[in-house]
């Protein structure tokens, strides 16, 4: 199935923050991790990946630390910080209120029509 | 997954694919070097479910997304890249960065080389502040840097040895025709020294740009890159030149404070060596930049084209409505081919930087009008000297005006029924970037007859 892009985009934040906050990680295994949450519904180009990580990094959320993979190549691993921690738990709140808000209506809608009142249109 | 360091297909089909990544400006080696460390991830894990190494790099590239996305997905968060590209260019491009450097080391040896050249004929005891060879200074200006700033270009396109020699042929009959004329020992340069000294630089403006144009100077492209250069490089010099002049004014200010006059260290060493040097960095400066920032000519030409056109309309109104005549007494001619050369620099911008297939649009309505406009002021003006030209005698400025209003006054003539022609929708845009690019040799032959034939001409006058 495809996600909307707007979705994509707005769900990346958190999503991102939310894997390098479970550990220390990269690029290529926070895609891997992703794909293994949304069961690989949830596909990004992989490029994209790397502009919104830097844009994190800039913005104080993350940091980048250039490491070593176990083949010995040159690998940059992200950290979240404390400031990446506050933002993960505001955006979480803020998720989950939309997320309630959806199971309430997608409940609302599979119950049988008149069961509930709806709010009264004005004139 | 084992790094193999030995040329098997996949390593060079990686290598391929770092090279072109790191052509885009946006996109730094580091971050070339992150997405490069994702590829190779992606291309194991899909060996490792039993693809080829061929289909998992091909399967991993597509994953990694069109590079054009990517670039300008960086472009976005990294906007401060763009801009630093104008001082650190060559490391980010994907020139190899030895060759960028070696290009920055050639530019400033270069621009030492200017530098000290004007300084070289003080070691013969000629010298600037002194009024007699002042005029030796006036007449040779173009050769302390024109010289090298086609070496430049020769060395950078990697020209011929043929084109290469006919250059320094055409440099070599410069000096000549500009110093083997009889010259009266003065501090005062002739009519016709003067008329050298300002023509030189125009003719071999000429040899410049077909180095600069490289093996392009046939094409209508590459003519229209050097004229792009040409007013980039006049912008840069302007810029570089205010910057100077700040220089120059704190250098002056502040050993005045101290009671030391630095006023000949900046009339004999600042002023001079800096305007030379300042043509080579201009240069490099506007090749470094190319593509990265939109060229200002353009811009400056939008802006300016219709207050122009508005300013000679008026004039032309002004001039029907109060019955004057246009004052000859003062040297209009030259008012008035300057006009005209400003006229078609504004035209050359707009075409340089119009897209060719666009329809026509507002801004070339202005355009047309504004040409249409100069030439009719221009003939009003050339009617009222015709009428007196005998008066006046023909002495070698007044010829060489008239004769550069003349060619200016064709090429706009020309232009003007292209453009209208355009307008009509019966011929193509591309027709008048054709005729502009065909007549920029015509004004540098006409530089070198005035050069080469007036002063025998006018009697060395």
């Amino acid at each position: 199935m495809d996600i909307n892009k707007d979705l994509v985009a707005a769900s990346a934040t958190p999503l991102i923050l939310a894997i390098i906050a479970e550990g220390d990680t990269y690029g290529y295994a926070i895609l891997k991790r992703v794909s293994e949450l949304s069961g690989g519904e949830l596909q990004w180009t992989d490029g994209m990946l790397y502009p919104v990580l830097h844009r994190l990094e800039r913005q104080g959320y993350i940091e980048g630390n250039w490491g070593s993979s176990e083949s010995g190549r040159r690998r940059k691993y992200y950290r979240i910080t404390k400031q990446g921690q506050a933002q993960l738990t505001e955006q979480r709140e803020q998720w989950q209120m939309v997320d309630t808000a959806l199971r309430n209506i997608w409940l609302a809608m599979s119950l049988p029509a008149g069961s509930i009142t709806p709010i009264p249109q004005k004139d | 997954m084992t790094v193999t360091e030995s040329r098997d297909p996949l390593e060079a089909q990686i290598e391929q694919w770092r090279a072109y990544l790191r052509r885009r400006q946006a996109v730094h080696p580091v971050d070339v070097e992150e997405l490069e460390d994702h590829l190779r991830g992606q291309v194991a894990a899909l060996v490792a479910a039993g693809l080829s190494p061929d289909e998992a790099f091909l399967i991993a590239v597509k994953r990694m997304g069109a590079l054009d996305a990517i670039s300008n997905e960086f472009a976005r968060e990294h906007s401060e890249r763009l801009w630093k590209q104008l001082v650190v260019a060559p490391d980010i491009s994907g020139e190899p960065s030895s060759k960028a450097r070696s290009e920055m080391l050639v530019v400033f040896t270069l621009a030492l080389i200017a530098a000290v050249a004007v300084k070289l004929p003080t070691l013969f005891g000629l010298d600037f502040s002194e009024g007699e060879d002042l005029p030796f200074y006036i007449r040779n200006f173009s050769f302390f840097v024109l010289p090298l700033l086609t070496g430049y270009f020769v060395w950078k396109r990697g020209l011929s040895r043929r084109t290469w020699g006919w250059l320094a042929l055409a440099f070599a009959a410069a000096v000549l025709f500009a110093n083997v004329y009889p010259s009266e020992e003065s501090s005062t340069l002739s009519d016709t020294e003067a008329l050298t000294a300002l023509h030189l630089p125009i003719a071999l403006w000429l040899a410049v740009g077909i180095a600069y144009a490289g093996g392009r100077w046939g094409q209508t492209a590459g003519r229209m890159d050097f004229v792009r250069f040409s007013g980039e490089l006049f912008i840069y010099y302007v810029l570089i030149g205010l910057g100077g002049g700040v220089l120059i004014a704190f250098t002056i200010g502040m050993f005045a404070a101290i009671g030391v006059d630095a006023e000949w260290v900046v009339q004999d060493w600042l002023l001079p060596c800096g305007m030379l040097g300042a043509v080579m960095v201009g240069s490099w400066l506007v090749e470094a930049k190319q593509g990265v920032i939109e060229n200002m000519a353009p811009v400056l030409t939008r802006l300016f084209t219709a207050p122009f056109a508005v300013t000679i309309l008026v004039f032309l109104a002004t001039l029907v409505w109060t019955g004057r005549a246009i004052d000859i007494e003062r040297d209009v001619l030259i008012a008035f081919d300057l006009l005209l050369l400003l006229v078609l620099g504004l035209l050359l911008y707009s075409i340089s930087a119009r897209d060719p297939e666009a329809p026509p649009g507002a801004f070339d309505l202005v355009l047309v009008l504004l040409l249409i406009s100069a030439l009719i002021a221009d003939m009003v003006a050339l009617a009222n000297i015709a009428a007196r030209i005998s008066e006046f005698g023909f002495t070698p400025n007044r010829v060489a005006a008239l004769g550069e209003n003349v060619i200016l006054l064709v090429n706009l003539g020309w232009s003007a029924a292209l453009y209208l022609r355009f307008l009509r929708g019966t011929n193509s845009f591309s027709r008048i970037e054709r005729w502009q690019t065909g007549y920029l040799p015509v004004y540098s032959i006409w530089a070198a007859i005035v050069v080469i034939a007036f002063p025998p001409l006018f009697g060395y006058g």
